[in-house]
């Protein structure tokens, strides 16, 4: 008598802590084995992508915090970038540099929630302690320049909103002196660590070929050892002036796609630090009256300010029609907003195009033939956050 | 990514997809190509294997509703050749009624976003091996993203104490959701618009 195999189908979330928000998994398994994985998502899905539809380009603009919420500005540079094309407007120097420290703050933000909850699911508590004491720091940082810790709304188009306070850039330095040893303390936790090891190194890996076909981008396709960074290889804003370096992995598991985060950040702190040093004064928004609005002493005096600011407040600046994509290294990956105008003060359609979408595509394709206990490892490597992925 | 290199792409894709191409724009130092939809499969295979192209990446696939076209949906594929740091826009443009190729053979992560097209706009995918919808609720109804579809939408879920369960109402609004025309010619009125219209032309001639 032959026996008889049964698959059992296991159901992993919504409401599971390791599924980083609310990803329900479908899970077949043979033994601890797992053959097929299922991802069900949109249980966060908030269209977005039709709302954009509906309000101006400025009030389309907070909606971005709201998809990757643990790097907030990366987002909305993405969507300023594309406006910016469509209106055919420079942003001033000085708006660029102050754009690009915060979106590596905001990389740093995302890369040590990553690392740190990483560490957590395989079992390590005390980084997410260490780490998220740094990120509350960094949030400060963005309250103090937008208002707000996580939902900054900052970006405009044509530069940023306000102009950041003289002590703020003398903290942002003390702290990027500080936090290299921090990054230093989290590596001698996690590192070499024979646990974190055991349940990294060698899972989830993807091969060069596999992470292209895939879509993957960020660290999911360097940590694979393709060097491929837009910051580098497309350059936007002011990182062509600046010195940094790109890590790239060699085995593409998760162990590695851990050790370019930890580098990433390293790399994030030099950029930060260089645009301090070369941060020029002057205007940090577009001097175009037609797209920026006045400031306040000027509302009180011109007439042709008040109706400026009006008309801005209520229609919007109209965009010329047309459609263009751009695309922003966001910490996740590329992060690209696809931009149709018909020329009114409303996108026609907004299409964002968030990393993780294609990484948890994968997860099917990762997990297959991997134990039950690796699901939250690949998972955690992949980093997903729900607000991008369900839109 | 500059604008010789985009050129040159141009070039090369008019001259290898000749008859295939049925428009080409470089606008914003972007390439953009419209094709018929039954030319898809070859020209997808074409941009991923051609030694110039090498668009080996598929970075996303967006729907467009143009309710009052006669070709009423158009499909955006944006390609990414990371040897080349090359981009490209693919665009077809087709009726309501009909189902476009699955290109899931040819890049595996269309799936998802072929999934995302169809639950978001209905359409259909032929040869997809597993057409659910994606991000909107189970058993939901409609297309959220085609223009005819309200934004406020149709059912809104509670939990009710009295079944204790979620249970799924028709949406009502104390006040609807109203959408305001701001888009008054404060810029001076009508003729004078079209007088300065008149000019650029003047100087463009």
């Amino acid at each position: 008598m032959s026996k008889k195999t049964k698959t059992m189908s296991l159901n992993f979330g919504p409401q599971h802590p390791a599924a980083h928000g609310v990803l329900r998994l479908i899970l077949e398994l043979d033994g601890e084995v797992v053959e097929k994985a299922d991802p069900h998502i949109g249980l966060l899905h908030r269209g977005t992508e039709k709302l954009i539809e509906q309000k101006t380009y400025t009030q389309a603009l907070p909606y971005f915090d709201r998809l990757d919420y643990v790097a907030p500005m990366n987002q909305e540079h993405a969507f300023a970038l594309a406006a910016e094309k469509l209106l055919d407007i420079e942003v001033p120097i000085r708006a660029k540099y102050i754009r690009v420290i915060f979106c590596e703050i905001g990389r740093i933000l995302s890369h040590i929630l990553n690392v740190t909850t990483q560490a957590l699911d395989v079992g390590a508590l005390t980084p997410s302690l260490w780490g998220f004491e740094e990120r509350e720091t960094l949030m400060t940082f963005y309250e103090r320049a937008s208002g707000s810790r996580l939902h900054a709304n900052y970006f405009r188009t044509g530069g940023v909103h306000q102009d950041i306070p003289l002590k703020l850039i003398e903290d942002i330095e003390k702290f990027c002196k500080s936090f290299p040893k921090i990054i230093d303390d989290l590596e001698g936790l996690l590192t070499d660590n024979r646990i974190f090891k055991q349940r990294n190194v060698e899972i989830g890996i993807v091969s060069k070929k596999e992470a292209l076909e895939h879509s993957f981008s960020g660290v999911m396709l360097r940590g694979s050892g393709v060097p491929w960074d837009l910051r580098k290889s497309q350059p936007y804003e002011c990182y062509e002036d600046i010195d940094f370096k790109i890590p790239v992995g060699k085995n593409g598991d998760c162990y590695d796609r851990y050790l370019c985060r930890i580098e990433e950040m390293r790399e994030s702190v030099k950029i930060i630090l260089q645009c301090i040093e070369k941060l020029p004064k002057g205007p940090i928004k577009s001097i175009d009256g037609k797209i920026s609005p006045p400031n306040r002493e000027d509302i009180k005096q011109s007439m042709e300010a008040l109706i400026h600011h009006f008309k801005l407040f209520t229609e919007g600046y109209r965009v010329p029609a047309g459609n263009v994509y751009s695309a922003v290294e966001a910490p996740k990956g590329e992060f690209g907003v696809y931009l149709i105008s018909d020329g009114s003060s409303k996108p026609y359609r907004c299409k964002i195009r968030a990393p993780g979408f294609s990484h948890l595509q994968a997860m099917d394709y990762l997990i297959k033939g991997h134990m039950l206990a690796d699901v939250p490892a690949v998972l955690g490597s992949l980093d997903i956050v729900f607000g991008e992925v369900d839109r | 990514m500059n604008s010789k290199d985009i050129e040159r792409l141009e070039k090369v894709i008019n001259s290898e997809l000749a008859s295939k191409v049925q428009k080409s724009i470089v606008e914003y130092n972007e390439l953009l190509i419209e094709i018929n939809e039954l030319d898809l499969i070859d020209v997808v295979q074409f941009l991923k294997s051609n030694e110039s192209c090498k668009f080996r990446q598929l970075i996303d696939i967006a729907g467009v509703d143009y309710p009052e076209n006669e070709k009423r949906f158009n499909l955006i594929y944006l390609f990414l050749s990371h040897e080349k740091n090359l981009r490209i826009k693919l665009v077809i443009k087709f009726q309501i009624d009909q189902s476009i190729p699955s290109i899931t053979k040819i890049f595996p992560s269309a799936n998802w976003m072929e999934r995302e097209v169809f639950d978001m706009y209905g359409i259909k995918f032929k040869n997809h091996p597993d057409l659910r919808r994606i991000l909107t609720d189970y058993n939901f109804k409609g297309h959220p993203l085609r223009k005819d579809f309200p934004l406020t939408g149709f059912n809104e879920v509670r939990y009710s104490e009295k079944e204790k369960k979620v249970i799924y109402e028709p949406v009502k609004l104390e006040q609807n959701y109203r959408n305001f025309d701001f888009e008054s010619p404060w810029e001076g009125t009508k003729y004078i618009k079209e007088i300065k219209k008149l000019e650029k032309d003047v100087k463009k001639n």
